[in-house]
């Protein structure tokens, strides 16, 4: 089996509200495997559930090639979860942080491998600090050294990089990266779509469905559509001037426009004929691969159709 | 048991590290003891007085000069008019407004009976009624004085008839100081402190951090969490009972007359109710905030007030007194007082102490099974 997890129509509700809908899903061994969609997509839920701190309305989640039992508390000697704070004791130091973990998972030597973890998480000069007096990015490597003291075999991360500064999330990202070779998977939950760009598989869902699933790649084929992006100004006219174009459609990023077309006939020579047209400044523009940011939008728009 | 073990080091270590528990478990209970034993005093050792003696002879003199004598009244003021009397009730100069009517001494000679008008400030009932007890006794005596004399004078000779006059003794408190029978209680405030709110506020710290979802993934179990949760919690409420019941005997010379053993044991049965009901705050409070305010005003406040700690429990109305019959730190001031002042033992504490027990089990009973319900 190539699959770690499998997750089996999981509802849940909250009173009259659907966070989860019928969601279904694989996560490969061995990938980082992530979970994008916006605030309220259910992302937090799904997680909460795959680590049994909820109870799913409905459905199943299999663990396959753990040597799991199932029900067994076994279970929890081979998942990590990474909850949204990082969650530790702001009263223990580093090092006592995660000996605490490693000691409830009845981990006894654990000293190489903290050593070994703190240095790869580079907070070896910090490990007699207090956890309360760490960096945000300090208090997330440590959250994550803890729970990789006891090699877990799959790691569950809530939004891991949210409030974390660019450097350390650059930092973090190479960490997880550096721990596939350790046959761990990583599951990733995240509402950056620039992020979701690394991760070897995704899932993106909103209002607690799946709208879409693949390789980042498989993504953006799947819906097969070209983008034309213009920088001018004013920005604002030119959004409602292009709007009205029938065959396209127009993503407004700050100062620029994402023009994206179904199929591959992006025509940019056509669009700056009609922004000069109209007395539109263009600063610059070219025709460009699609990113995800451009697929979630178009996915949305045309769920809401 | 490992993992149990762990815990509470883990809870000792953090316990250390935070300067306000260290605070809270040691110096507060030796300043509120101190505090409480100075300030807890209704002993009323004189009454301030205010006379107007309209009279002004020689049997309102002796009056005045009985009343003085007797210790317990202190003249503040011999007024000159009645008014001077009213102020100082107001102003709250005098407990005790005393005055002698211009015939006193005539009614009395003549074989009359005698009018005083005696007033009680009665905004401290106790006070008054006190101050009233001390006033009638010497009253009685000053009228059994006047017929006596009466009936010398007469040269009549006759024999009194036997009367009954009480010999009171005051067993175990036998100064009657106030101090003596509250500040035993304190023990049971202490641990109620330390155990229900202390109790509840670090574990839903634990909650509002999130290390405690982050424990629920760990393969730990809800009863070693519980365990290793309440263990510190009741080392401490011994810590804070060794403290203070040295400072009662050290400093106010208040000795536990009872056995130490049974005392602690009798602790222990108390705190299985006080840290379930801190356990149970915890599954209901979402913050801290939540927490303080329920455990102190929900939990702390009612129980001190039903428990007869300040409040004679025989005088409550009837329904409020069946209400205290679950009050778990009713029977521990009973067993904690007993065996301070009276040296009680098991044989004369049983009932209470097998009713605490029981109440103990049951409380820890629902709690815990609420608090793993939470978890789940």
């Amino acid at each position: 089996m190539n699959n770690a997890v499998i997750i089996k129509n999981i509802s849940k509700k909250f009173g009259e509200v659907t966070a989860l809908d019928n969601v279904s899903f694989n996560i490969r061994k061995n990938t980082i495997f992530g979970l994008v969609g916006p605030d309220g997509a259910g992302k937090t839920t799904l997680i909460r559930i795959m680590c049994s701190l909820l109870k799913a309305d409905n459905g199943e989640i299999e663990f396959t090639g753990m040597n799991i039992k199932k029900g067994s508390r076994k279970i929890k000697n081979e998942i990590g979860y990474l909850s949204q704070k990082f969650s530790l004791y702001t009263d223990l130091t580093v090092d006592e942080n995660i000996q605490f973990i490693a000691d409830i998972h009845g981990v006894t030597d654990f000293n190489n491998r903290r050593d070994e973890l703190l240095q790869f998480t580079r907070l070896k000069d910090f490990r007699n600090f207090q956890a309360g007096k760490l960096s945000g990015g300090m208090k997330q490597k440590l959250a994550l050294a803890c729970t990789l003291i006891y090699r877990p075999k799959i790691i569950f991360l809530d939004e891991p990089t949210t409030g974390v500064d660019p450097v350390s999330r650059r930092e973090f990202w190479i960490i997880l990266s550096g721990l596939l070779k350790d046959d761990i998977t990583i599951f990733i939950s995240t509402p950056y779509m620039d992020e979701a760009e690394r991760f070897n598989y995704i899932v993106m869902m909103n209002n607690g469905h799946i709208i879409s699933e693949g390789t980042p790649d498989e993504i953006k084929k799947a819906l097969n559509m070209s983008v034309v992006e213009v920088v001018c100004s004013p920005v604002r006219d030119a959004y409602n001037i292009l709007r009205k174009i029938e065959q396209a459609d127009v993503q407004m990023f700050g100062d620029r426009l994402n023009i994206v077309f179904k199929g591959m006939g992006a025509d940019e020579t056509g669009i700056e004929s009609i922004l000069t047209e109209n007395n539109i400044t263009v600063t610059d523009i070219r025709k460009k691969i699609p990113s995800l940011e451009n697929v979630f939008i178009e996915l949305m728009k045309s769920k809401d159709t | 048991m490992n993992i149990i073990k762990l815990f509470i080091s883990k809870e000792f270590r953090q316990f250390l590290r935070d300067p306000k528990m260290f605070v809270v478990v040691l110096i507060a209970p030796v300043i509120q003891l101190i505090f409480l034993g100075y300030a807890a005093n209704r002993d009323l050792n004189f009454v301030n007085t205010a006379v107007y003696d309209m009279d002004k002879s020689g049997k309102s003199r002796e009056l005045i000069r009985d009343l003085e004598g007797s210790g317990f009244f202190k003249i503040e003021n011999i007024a000159n008019n009645y008014n001077e009397v009213e102020s100082d009730l107001d102003n709250a100069k005098v407990l005790c407004g005393i005055v002698i009517p211009d015939d006193f001494e005539k009614k009395l000679l003549s074989k009359r009976t005698a009018d005083i008008q005696i007033i009680f400030d009665g905004s401290d009932g106790n006070k008054a009624s006190i101050a009233s007890g001390y006033i009638a006794n010497i009253l009685e005596s000053f009228s059994k004085d006047v017929s006596i004399a009466i009936v010398d004078r007469s040269g009549i000779k006759i024999s009194f008839t036997g009367n009954v006059t009480p010999e009171t003794r005051v067993w175990y408190n036998p100064n009657l100081t106030t101090r003596n029978f509250m500040l035993p209680s304190i023990v049971g405030l202490i641990l109620i402190i330390i155990t229900i709110n202390l109790t509840s506020l670090a574990i839903v710290k634990e909650r509002e951090v999130g290390t405690l979802e982050q424990l629920i993934v760990t393969p730990i179990r809800p009863y070693q969490m519980i365990i290793g949760k309440l263990v510190p919690f009741s080392i401490m409420g011994f810590v804070a009972i060794i403290l203070v019941l040295s400072v009662m005997r050290f400093w106010f010379g208040i000795e536990v007359k009872g056995s130490l053993g049974f005392l602690f044991l009798s602790s222990f049965f108390f705190m299985l109710s006080t840290l379930g009901l801190g356990l149970f705050v915890s599954t209901i409070s979402r913050t801290q905030q939540q927490a303080m305010i329920t455990s102190a005003f929900l939990v702390i406040m009612p129980m001190i007030f039903l428990s007869g700690f300040s409040f004679p429990i025989e005088s409550m109305p009837q329904a409020i007194q069946y209400i205290t019959y679950l009050v778990p730190l009713r029977y521990f001031i009973i067993i904690i007082r007993g065996i301070v002042l009276k040296g009680l033992g098991f044989a004369d504490l049983w009932q209470e102490v097998a009713v605490l027990f029981m109440m103990g089990v049951f409380i820890m009973l629902i709690s815990s099974l609420r608090f793993k319900k939470n978890l789940e």
